[in-house]
Parts: C-alpha cells; structure tokens; sequence
C-alpha cells in the first residue's frame, strides 16, 4: 500500500497538521500573555496562569515538531526559510524564552512578580508579532539562490508582513480570551467576554485585509484563488468565514462559555485553509515545490513509522493532561 | 573574505554559547527526573514520609530547571536553520528523522506529562502520578538517546551515501543510529548527568549538615541526612564506573578520530616506540610542540593502547588544515578528567565515612561534598569542549567541513542575534539559578509543599465551596 503513496504529499500534511496543533494550542497560552495586561494583578492573572500553567510546555512542543519536521521531511526548504526569516525566528525564540520562564519565576519570585508579569506578556506579543511577521515574509515571497536563501538580512519587513504580524496579535489574543470565557467565572470571566467582542471584530478585519492583500502579492495566488473552477471551491472559505464571525457575537450574546472559544478555532482552521490553498503544493511559495524540498523516500519512511504510533499515542495522552485538569479553574489552584 | 570569515565565526561562538547554557539544564534534569522517580517509588513501597518530603522538596527546583532546559532547546532546534543552513541541507535527510523521533518519543511524553507530575498528584492519586514521574524521566533518557546518536554520527559517520544533490542520504538506518561512536557516548553522557546531579543533591545535603551542626538542633535532619547518603552512593559507585567507560570512550575515539586524541594527548609528534603521557603543559599550535611538558614517558601508549612500547602517531601524521585547535582541547580534556578524579574521591571518602559510622558527622567531608555541587557541570561542559571542539575543523567529521556549513548570513545580522542571547541567556538564566539556590538553602521540612500549595485545584463540582463546608459553619467566628 505504501509503495502506491505519494510521502512527500502525505509529509506536507503531517507537518501542516503539526503547525495547526501548535496555533490551536499555543495560540490560547500566547494570547493569555498578550491579554495579560488587561487582566488586575492579584487573583485575576493569578488564575488567568493557572488556566494554562500544566499545559504550555506540551502545546510548546508542536513548535519544535514543526521546525524539526521541516528539518526532516524537507530539509530543502528548512535551511531556505530559516536564514530568509532570521531575525523574526530569533525574536521569537527570545520572546519564547521570557514568557516560558515567567510561568516559574513568577510564582518563586512575589518581590519582582510585576516584572514577571511584564515579561510574561512582552515574550508572548513578540513571539506573536515574530510568528505573524515570519508567515507574511514567507507569503511575500522570499529571494532563492541555488539551494540556499540569495536575499538580504532585513527583506522580511514590509507592510503586508507587518499587517499579518498584528493581525495574529488579535487572533492569538481572541484565541486566550475566549479560552478564559471557557476555563474561569465571575468578574474575569466578564472580562473576558467583553474583550473577547472586540477582538473578535479585530480579527475578522485582520482576516479581511490579509485575505484582501494576498492575491496581488507577486506569485500564483490570484490564480489559485479566482482561476474558474477553483474559484467554485475557493469561495467557500470567505463565505464560511462570515458564517462563523455571525455564529461568533450569537455566541457570546448568548452567554455560551464554550462556543466562542471552539468557533475562535474554527475560523482559525478556515484561515488555514486559506493558506493550504495559497501556497500548495509549494513550501517555499513561488520558488521550490514540496518534491524539490522533500527528503529522500527512505528517511521518510523511517519517520512516517514512527509517527504513524506516536502522533496517535501523543494525542491521547496530551487529551488525558487536558481532561485531569478540565473544568473552572481558580486562583489558589496550582503553585 | 573577511566579512565570511567573521560571520562564520560568530554563527561558531553563537552556536557554542547556547548550547553550552543548554546542556546544562538536560544534565541535571535527565539524572533529577530519575531520583524523583526514585524517591517516588521508594515512598510508595516503604510509605516512610522523609522520601514524600524529598520528592516535594526537589520538584520544585526540578520545575524551575526544566522550564530553562525546555526554553533553551527551542533555540537549539531552530539554530540548525537558521545559522546552519547548508549543513541542515546536507544532513537533513540523515539526522532530520533522527531529531524527529527526539522530538515525537522525548520531548511529547514530557511536556504530556510534566502537567500531572508538577500539578496533579491530588487529582489522580499517587499511582497514576507515579507513572507520571516515570514518563518524565524516561522521556529524558530517550531525549539523550536521540541527539547523542545525532551528535555521534557527526563524529563517526556511516551508513549513508551522497546524491547529485550533495546531500547525504540515508542508505541503512541501524548503520547510522547505531554508529560507532554512539554506545560509548550515550553511556558516558548518561552517567555524567546522574554524576552531575548526585553531586547538586549531595552538596545541598552537605549544607544542611553543616547549618544543622552549628544551629541548636540535637540531631541533623532526617531529609538532609538522606539526600546526602543517597547521593554519595550514587558518586561512590557511579564515578569509577564513568572513568571506566571514558577510558573505553577514548579508546573509541582513537580508532574513529585520531586526531582528537592527538590533541587530548598534547601528541604533536609520533612515537614509534612507545608515547609519554604528558601531564600538563603549554600547547603551542603554530610551533607543533608542547612548551614547559611535564610528561611520564610511555604511559600514554599504555593507557590507550595497554602495552608500554606501542607506537602511537602524532599530529605531524595529519594534514595541518586538520588539525583541531589543540590547547583547548588539552585543557579542557584535563580539566574534565580532574573533575573526574575529585569525585572518585569524594566516592571513596565517603565509603570510608560510612564504613566508620561517621557519614553524618564529619564536616569535612561535607564541606568537600558542598565545594564539589558544581564539578559536574564543569566537568560536562569541559568534556563536550573536548569532543565537539576536537571534531574541527569538522562539523561531519571528514566529509563537511565547518566553514562549508554556515548560513549565507552577513556579520552585523550574526552579531546582533549572538548580543541578544548573551544579555538575555544571562539576565534569564542567572535569575533562574538564583531562585534553585534560594530553594535550595531551605531545608527539607517534613511534610514539604510541592509546587502546588497543596491546596486542590478548584474544578467545578468537585470540592465544596467554603460556605457549604458543614465544620466551618460549626466553628466560632473569628
């Protein structure tokens, strides 16, 4: 049966798979940093952590089965993006590093907790920005040279990567306030479903303007999108788009705890979605295809093994994690 | 040419300097998840509160390191791509699947279930967090068995062949995972780290005997008498077993990679009939000769190849362009080795100490235990300088050299990104060292909090409210 598959196709969908599971699960913690602020000291940020502290490092995790993924399965398109996106990578891994230690320090530290806390969320927006920025470089396009990146050290930044940059700031922030709509009560939860108005307004715009910017970008993207039939298929995104924004603010008017929060995730799927169909089947758009990058059949085989028993059995126990810490949490819980 | 060669050599320090900072948190939390393991199991067979104490006690530092170790190899994770990008071209098809397994078999199960094990004992019983604490630990083991048999095959390549594209290809998988190197790499390493952190755990055993000795208590503590007992167990048995399997690793090493062993050795000469061990001296590169040698003559070729008169080959047998630079690996080999035979001291005193019944009163054996907390992390780094720097001018030993395996990035972009990881690795990381020695200047109490406050986590409908809690309302208000 193997011999009849296409690898290099099913690789590109492990790995797109790996980088949904990370915005599913990252994005909520992330957003919780960005929100952090928001949130009054005390017993509000205090449950606010809570809420993600026995999870991050697993939804952290798909991060690293992203890049090493990449490494592995595509190894082309790994030492091509990653010099390309230098500095947005680097940023990110520092802000990773702030906000990763402060769910430990701020607790061992109550004297320098405000500086924890403003460490917290400064590493999540600039993971966030560094995240947004890095997708919009890759989408713009990024300058190949022979097998390696020909471009310069600053070609990254531009107005459409900036744009998406602050576009996933509002998404990954939707994403944790919606989670604490879920996870807490009382007067945070309030909060939260106040906040979680607007940026689910700002979201949407963001979604509309990146949507709106990509297909005159230079590349195939037009074409992919508005070239008949396609369009028949393509349209349904945006149109689904709107239907979740609706079913959204119905959601939150009518004071559902966990609707907003697995509708937030589904317009993120759309968005996706949206980028599948952008880019495939390139993995560095515009400039090398998934079977130019892809690895030679035998390394993926040897992995696909592997993966094919251990995705499932990381799944069911990053549920079992989820469900012994399910339910509301408050600010006394952990630590 | 120059701006290459300076952005080839900060990408170099880059490289070194945050996997130097990274190392250092796996090898104590790889041999810590196990002693938590240990006193995990110890307490639920014999149900003796002092290990539930020990167990508590070090979760907490074991919290804080581990959220360092993880957040400092996300950045080893990207930093192939992005400062070794050619290199990740080349080896992708090799070494990729090798970390993608690291990343699938280690790094998930955990993160999975580093929740439960910090948070959850009250939620799923001491049973199921036991198991918790074996996932951990055995997800650091096959953590260190993964990047040990990437590194290994960077040191002693095999199995694989080259393609049009000039990237090495795997041709048989059990060749490259198994590669000559690696058994003896992945048993020095591991041992290192349980070495590592029985001489952390045996330190701050020591400090609390002696603050015990000089405070009004009759009798030191039980926690502190434990962990320290533990611990020097642990050096007594473990460090003679790793100078054994050093030894065996150099032999190793002289077989597949002769010239580290040159440099290890200060051997810029061959000698025919039999090579002086040179104990200390100054290694001069350009020169071809150790300056000031203070050598036994002969028992080099005895150590390496076990017969006083066997001829061993020198540097002057290898071409000079590679030659590793050679007074950093023979100091750092030195120092590694001198580490080594503290802690075979350390080992031995205390069996001594024991077999006289004076294990918990001889302060001078603690202080000895409390200066040697550090020696295993110096003694790690130290042996990883000597490997990884006796590898160059290599990054695939013999067949991809380090200067053609760098990104195409300028120097200020290199530069800029090397400032930030050192002023940020040493604010963030100095502050987390900070908060385990603040840890662990407190004593080990009987029943000692864990991370969590003890308090359980509050899920709906499953603890009452305080208003409905039927003693309370019995109790007088206050």
């Amino acid at each position: 049966m193997i011999e009849n598959l296409d690898l290099t196709v099913v690789w590109a969908f492990v790995i797109a798979f790996a980088v949904f599971a990370y915005i599913v699960m990252d994005g909520f913690d992330l957003g919780i940093g960005i929100l952090f602020p928001t949130l009054a000291p005390g017993p509000e940020r205090d449950t606010a952590m809570n809420s993600v502290a026995p999870v991050w490092d697993g939804n952290e995790t798909w991060l690293v089965l992203g890049g090493g993924g990449l490494f592995a399965a595509f190894p082309l398109a790994y030492a091509i993006i990653m010099p390309a996106l230098y500095a947005p990578i680097i940023a990110m891994l520092l802000g990773l590093i702030f906000r990763g230690v402060a769910f430990e320090f701020r607790w061992r530290d109550p004297a320098h907790r405000a500086f924890w806390d403003v460490a917290f969320t400064g590493g999540s927006v600039v993971a966030t920005l560094a995240q947004g920025i890095a997708l919009g470089a890759l989408l713009q396009g990024i300058k190949v040279d022979g097998r390696a990146y020909g471009g310069g050290w600053w070609d990254w930044l531009s107005p459409f990567s900036i744009l998406v940059g602050v576009g996933l700031l509002f998404g990954y922030g939707l994403l944790g306030s919606t989670w604490l709509v879920m996870r807490t009560e009382g007067p945070l939860q309030d909060r939260a479903r106040s906040l979680s108005l607007w940026l689910a307004g700002a979201t949407l715009l963001a979604i509309g303007s990146v949507s709106a910017a990509t297909p005159f970008l230079e590349g195939k993207y037009w074409e992919r999108w508005f070239a008949m039939p396609n369009v028949l298929l393509t349209a349904q995104v945006p149109l689904l788009v709107a239907i979740a924004g609706f079913l959204f603010f119905l959601a939150l008017k009518k004071g559902a705890d966990r609707a907003p929060f697995l509708i937030a995730l589904g317009l993120f799927l759309l968005c996706f979605v949206g980028l599948g169909i952008s880019i495939f089947p390139d993995v560095v758009p515009g400039r090398v295809t998934i079977w130019e990058a892809a690895s030679p059949r035998s390394s993926q085989v040897f992995i696909l093994v592997g993966a094919s028993v251990l995705i499932p059995l990381i799944l069911a126990y990053t549920a079992y994690s989820y469900w012994v810490f399910r339910g509301k949490v408050d600010s006394s819980g952990y630590h | 040419m120059l701006s290459t060669f300076d952005a080839l050599l900060l990408a170099r320090i880059q490289f070194g300097f945050t996997v130097a900072f990274h190392i250092i948190f796996p090898a104590f939390s790889i041999g810590l998840a196990s002693y938590l393991a240990v006193l995990e199991g110890l307490w639920l067979a014999t149900g003796r509160q002092v290990f539930l104490d020990l167990f508590k006690y070090w979760i907490k530092i074991f919290a804080i390191a581990f959220a360092m170790g993880v957040v400092s190899g996300l950045v080893m994770s990207y930093q192939f791509g992005t400062n070794w990008s050619v290199f990740s071209d080349k080896t992708g098809p090799v070494l990729g699947p090798l970390m993608a397994y690291e990343v699938l078999s280690a790094f998930f199960l955990e993160a999975g279930f580093l929740g439960v094990m910090l948070f959850g004992m009250n939620k799923v019983g001491p049973r199921l967090h036991f198991l918790a604490t074996l996932a951990v630990a055995f997800g650091t083991f096959f953590s260190a068995f993964w990047i040990l048999s990437v590194n290994s095959w960077m040191h002693t390549p095999q199995g694989h062949g080259v393609n049009e594209a000039g990237q090495f290809v795997p041709l048989d998988w059990w060749a490259i995972v198994f590669n000559p190197s690696f058994p003896y790499r992945l048993v020095h390493m591991v041992l290192a780290a349980y070495l590592t952190t029985a001489l952390v755990v045996g330190a701050v055993g020591a400090w609390h005997l002696l603050k015990d000795r000089l405070s009004t208590l009759s009798q030191s503590s039980e926690g502190a008498r434990t962990m320290f007992s533990m611990a020097m167990w642990m050096a007594a048995i473990v460090a003679p077993i790793q100078i054994l399997a050093g030894d065996m690793h150099g032999i190793n090493t002289l077989e597949h990679q002769p010239a580290k062993v040159m440099a290890m050795e200060g051997h810029f000469e061959s000698h025919p009939e039999g090579a002086p061990l040179i104990l200390f001296g100054l290694p001069n590169q350009e020169a071809g000769r150790v300056d000031y040698a203070l050598q036994i003559p002969k028992l080099s070729s005895l150590v390496l190849k076990h017969s006083l008169n066997a001829p061993l080959k020198g540097l002057d047998t290898v071409p000079r362009e590679n030659w590793p630079p050679v007074p950093v690996v023979f100091w750092s080999f030195r120092i590694m080795v001198g580490m080594g035979m503290l802690m075979l001291l350390l080992g031995a005193l205390s069996l001594l100490a024991r077999a006289r019944g004076k294990l918990y009163e001889w302060p001078a054996l603690h202080g000895f235990a409390l200066a040697m907390g550090p020696a295993g992390f110096v003694a790690v780094l130290a042996g990883w300088i000597t490997t990884e720097v006796g590898r160059q001018p290599f990054t695939v030993y013999g067949l991809l050299r380090t200067a053609d395996s760098a990104s195409p990035l300028s120097a200020p972009a290199v530069g800029a990104s090397l400032m930030a990881f050192v002023v940020i690795y040493f604010a963030v990381f100095s502050m987390g060292v900070i908060y385990i020695l603040r840890l662990m200047a407190k004593p080990p109490k009987p029943g000692e909090h864990g991370v969590e406050t003890g308090v359980p986590i509050r899920t709906a409908g499953i603890t009452p409210a305080p208003a409905h809690d039927p003693d309370r309302t019995l109790q007088p208000a206050e």
